[in-house]
């Protein structure tokens, strides 16, 4: 006869199969890593969404950009340790220098005027000797062709990934790789996001975009754009190259530290464009071939990612210089040591917050992001209202890092509205009383567990133009009290709705109340309970506010049609300049006219005439003042609630070193350290397994049986009946 | 036999057609092709251009349905759903809106399903009609009301309940098997013997009860009182006349399941970040791949339709009197 509790003693066989598996080598028996793994310099991380793009020409997305910063490397990149973020060399020998020309091609000084400026040369020296990581695509015979450059369909069968490619070869970054890429952007079949906007500086990159479509629309195969000449980008010499820029663009240097401009040599594009590549997946988008310090050597996203250390890579030390705090911490105990110093880095797909939490509790991954449902069992708030550890993950060694991000959230109105919209007082004054009402102080505190800073204008801190303190607040929404900035009270709301023609939310003209609607995209219960807040706050003045909840399709074609009165909305930076955060407001990036990044469809004459000087000048005074009387216009006429900063924190493990928030560069695998000694013991000493539960569950179990048993015999035992 | 199999696979072809009408229409009724453009290229500095050039490389610059600008079959067949659905019944289920080959992923993923649904499968078969006839064996007694009692209880909790309470005791607090997350070949076993165990709990309740309900009926009929009045043990008469006969019952629901288990668990799946098929679909919905989704819609439909064929053809195997014509 069974046991009256079968899954229990399902329970524990299967448990002491496990023993058995993972009992003899040492290893917990609620590790998810091999046994061989446990002393080794690997990075554990979780990733929950996976990478669409790989290919650097259509990469854009933070958690794409997590893989392949590590594997490509464009000329520059940010300091990881200085603030403000600085750019310094990594590939080039230095960092570009803008050249600028006039219309006869004359050399101007770099204090020239944006209007006489023509063109702009950056032309960049790499350093010699950088190889790409092995990759069959750079496999040559010994009499010197390709291996893999000639293959059939029959040829790639049943192929599934690199690792079924016997040979292997490198060669030197030269700079006819960055040339190439720059071609790629305008390649027919890849669709860069920003082959548009790279149009508009690059010289002739339209022009061969265009060209490219028309000869070559129909090749789904190898295009060989070393074929195409582009004036904006020219080889000259084995390491040197140069970018024409059509006007003065500044920020044009920022894009050169994005994956976009980063090498793709010819070979690949050769080895993928193959028949039967791309029904294989063989694709550079699945399979990226770069110099950086690691190499993706497993693709499965629907598993894990795993990044290996690239034999080939040359060894960049580690910075020298950064701040005082980073001194302090010993952040600079490595200086000029060769990166990177973590051999092997996994990062698992973790869709749910709950197991990713646990596991980092239990020592198995290195890094944690704060998520909603664990914020409590994590952080806490002292007394001043600063973040800290909880006492249960000070005593676990965690630490905890913080940083103000370089993004914006904000609530638009819709400028082109006849009701919030618009240039007149009357709405204006409509605007800031709004803008007062709306709390988010409460809504940092209610919803975000404390991590925003209300934002006083749309630059975000740690981005030049950005004031603190006294002189920085926006005075039409903030007095500033006790050294902190304050909320003006909800009366003066109250007042400038009278001011407006609204006294208590009337319309003082018809008597009607003043009602608005809120475009919104359905958030389940957490948006509900938002929705609801904003409704309280605009209740405060008397307005009732509509929220029209949709999905995220209609709500996107409502913004971009213009047709959406008031909507949330966010920016994260592309680069820290200030352009990338005033361009939003900048009339000709129209969304509605010109389908550009203003969502809020906002002009204003003035404004777009600083902006247009502000953008060509260099950090500094200069440019600082023209900031403020931007900010000052822009606050006045409040077209957006300026909302908030979202605030990044971060948990990391003692093992985990070198760690520090930029929120710039994605490339920082490469500083991390990881103390595998350390990590090793104290997941030994978190993980026990504690067996006397199940060994009563079971005991429990045949207990039970005993009486079942004996009904059992009895009735085996029994008359018919 | 065979005369009725290709009737009912001959059936299956409008079943198909229809299937994928419905899913196209409502695919299409939410998203349209520039909004999958758009998710699929970023919302950040996007042109219209680039809309364009993309729908184009897919073929979703094309009329949905119905080609006005041809004059001939074109009008049908230059359409986004002929070029879709024409490749589909021919089993290529071709490339994902991300360029990914479609039927390669499903083969990769459809074993990590498997890892975790088999094992499920059958011991929760074989632990719930054993549990059902020990408890069908002693009806009547106090062991049978508390049994009963229990399996409503195990039926009534949320089956969330069971993955989140395992984690929490078996991953968290005892420690003894990993929270989540796979490996391949024999070292997958550790990672799956946790959704394995829930898995079969939060079925077992149901299972049971419903098993004993079947076995019940038939512990009533004549032909279980003959073969006690002609002396069989009550095992004999369990195992060797009461299961038998409720074979058909017990094949009605279970072997319609069995194409399923290809497919997986989309929640078991996410929690215990098992790489299968079970959240390809809802991943493909949310990233708006309608290449994928129809695959999946399509595939799904064609697994239950084999299913309830086999079911049938199961049928002749346990019940002599059963004749497929």
């Amino acid at each position: 006869m069974r046991s009256p509790l079968p899954a229990a003693l399902t329970i524990s066989l299967l448990l002491a199969l496990a023993a058995g598996l993972s009992g003899c080598d040492q290893v917990p028996w609620n590790s998810p890593y091999r046994a061989e793994e446990r002393a080794a310099a690997i990075f554990h991380g979780a990733f929950s969404e996976r990478p669409k793009h790989l290919d650097p020409v259509s990469s854009y997305s933070e958690n794409e950009a997590q893989f392949t910063a590590q594997i490509y490397e464009p000329v520059v990149q940010y300091h990881f340790l200085k603030r403000p973020y600085q750019l310094v060399p990594l590939t080039a020998t230095s960092v570009p220098v803008p050249q600028y020309l006039d219309r006869a091609g004359q050399p101007l000084p770099a204090t020239a005027a944006a209007a006489d400026v023509a063109e702009t040369v950056y032309r960049i020296s790499i350093k010699p000797g950088i190889l790409y990581q092995p990759h069959p695509a750079f496999a040559r015979r010994p009499e010197g062709g390709y291996y893999y450059h000639r293959l059939t369909a029959a040829d790639v069968g049943r192929r599934a990934t690199l690792a079924d490619f016997e040979h292997v070869g490198t060669r030197e970054l030269t700079a006819e790789d960055y040339v190439y890429e720059i071609k790629r952007l305008m390649h027919p079949h890849l669709h860069s996001p920003v082959a548009g906007l790279m149009g508009k500086y690059i010289k002739g990159l339209t022009a061969l975009g265009e060209q490219l479509r028309q000869e070559q629309g129909d090749n789904h195969g190898f295009i060989d754009l070393r074929d195409y000449e582009l004036a904006g980008a020219r080889v000259i010499d084995r390491y040197t190259f140069e970018i024409h820029v059509m006007e003065k663009y500044p920020q044009f240097r920022y894009w050169l530290a994005m994956a976009f401009f980063a090498p793709v040599p010819w070979e690949a594009d050769r080895f993928y464009g193959q028949p039967g590549m791309q029904e294989r997946n063989f694709t550079l988008d699945w399979f990226p071939v770069g110099t950086g310090p690691y190499m993706l050597t497993e693709n499965n996203p629907n598993r894990r990612m795993v990044l290996t250390r690239n034999p080939n890579f040359r060894g960049e030390p580690y910075p020298d210089g950064g701040e005082k705090a980073d001194v302090d911490a010993g952040m600079l105990s490595m200086a000029g040591k060769r990166m990177p110093f973590i051999d092997v880095a996994y990062y698992s797909l973790e869709k749910e917050e709950i197991p990713e939490w646990t596991k980092f509790l239990q020592g198995y991954y290195d890094v944690a992001a704060v998520l909603p449902d664990s914020f409590d069992q994590a952080i806490q708030f002292d007394v001043k209202g600063d973040a800290q550890l909880t006492p249960a993950m000070q005593a676990h060694g965690v630490k905890l890092l913080t940083a103000i991000t370089t993004a914006i959230s904000y609530m638009g109105f819709n400028m082109a509205d006849a009701v919030v919209g618009g240039d007149s007082e009357r709405s204006r004054l409509l605007r800031r009383a709004i803008s007062i009402a709306v709390d988010y102080e409460e809504l940092i505190s209610i919803f975000l567990n404390g991590r925003g800073v209300p934002a006083q204008g749309p630059i975000p801190p740690e981005i030049f133009g950005y004031r603190g303190g006294e002189g920085g607040i926006n005075p039409y929404i903030y007095e500033w009290h006790g050294g902190h900035p304050v909320r003006r009270a909800i009366e003066e709301a109250r007042a400038l709705m009278r001011q407006a023609g609204y006294p208590a939310g009337r319309d003082a003209d018809s008597g009607q109340p003043l009602t608005l609607y809120y475009e919104a995209v359905n958030g389940g219960p957490r948006g509900k309970a938002m929705f609801n807040w904003y409704r309280k706050q605009f209740a405060k003045i008397g307005i009732e506010l509509v929220v029209r909840v949709t999905d995220y399709n209609r709500f996107q074609e409502k913004v971009r049609e213009g047709t959406a009165q008031i909507f949330s909305w966010g920016w994260d930076a592309d680069y820290p300049d200030p352009e990338n955060f005033l361009f939003l407001l900048y009339g000709p990036n129209g969304k509605s006219k010109f389908g550009g990044e203003n969502a809020a469809n906002y002009h204003n004459a003035e404004f777009d005439q600083i902006y247009v000087a502000m953008r060509a000048l260099p950090n500094g005074p200069a440019r600082q003042r023209l900031i403020d009387r931007m900010l000052e216009i822009v606050r006045r006429d409040s077209p957006w609630l300026w909302g908030f900063h979202p605030m990044a924190y971060a948990l990391n493990h003692a093992w985990y070193g070198n760690a520090k928030p930029n929120l710039m560069a994605r490339n920082t695998l490469k500083y991390k350290t990881i103390d595998a000694p350390m990590r090793a013991a104290r997941q030994a000493q978190w993980n026990t397994p504690v067996v006397w539960p199940l060994l009563m569950l079971i005991g429990v179990a045949l207990l039970g049986a005993l009486p079942a048993y004996r009904i059992y015999a009895a009735r085996q035992r029994a008359r018919a009946r | 036999m065979i005369a009725y199999i290709i009737r009912r696979v001959a059936y299956a072809v409008p079943i198909l057609i229809g299937v994928n009408v419905i899913t196209f229409v409502l695919f299409f009724v939410v998203n349209s092709p520039d909004d999958m453009a758009r998710l699929h290229l970023g919302n950040k500095h996007l042109t219209s251009a680039a809309i364009e050039s993309w729908k184009a490389e897919r073929g979703y610059d094309k009329p949905l349905l119905w080609n006005a600008a041809h004059a001939d079959s074109a009008r049908v067949t230059d359409t986004i759903f002929f070029h879709n659905t024409v490749r589909l019944f021919m089993f290529n289920f071709g490339q994902s809106d991300n360029g990914r080959d479609i039927g390669y992923d499903v083969s990769q993923r459809m074993w990590p399903s498997l890892t975790v649904t088999l094992p499920v499968f059958l011991l929760e078969l074989a632990l719930s009609i054993s549990f059902a006839l020990m408890i069908a064996f002693l009806r009547g007694t106090y062991f049978d009301t508390w049994a009963v009692i229990m399996c409503v209880v195990m039926m009534s909790v949320s089956g969330l309940f069971y993955i989140i309470g395992g984690q929490f005791v078996f991953g968290k607090m005892l420690r003894l098997v990993p929270i989540s997350g796979y490996d391949s070949g024999w070292s997958a076993l550790k990672f799956v013997i946790l959704p394995v165990v829930v898995s079969v709990i939060g079925a077992f309740g149901y299972g049971a009860r419903w098993y004993r309900t079947i076995f019940l009926e038939e512990i009533n009929r004549d032909y279980v009182r003959t073969a006690r009045a002609k002396g069989l043990s009550e095992r004999a008469v369990m195992y060797g006349h009461v299961l038998r006969n409720a074979m058909i019952p017990i094949l009605t629901g279970v072997v319609v399941v069995l194409p399923s288990l290809f497919l997986g668990s989309l929640i078991i799946e996410a929690f215990f970040g098992i790489p299968g098929l079970g959240s390809y679909t809802i991943e493909a919905i949310q990233g708006q791949d309608f290449a994928i989704v129809r695959a999946m819609v399509f595939l799904g439909s064609l697994l239950y339709i084999v299913g309830l064929i086999l079911t049938d053809i199961s049928y002749t195997l346990v019940d002599p009197r059963v004749r497929l014509s």
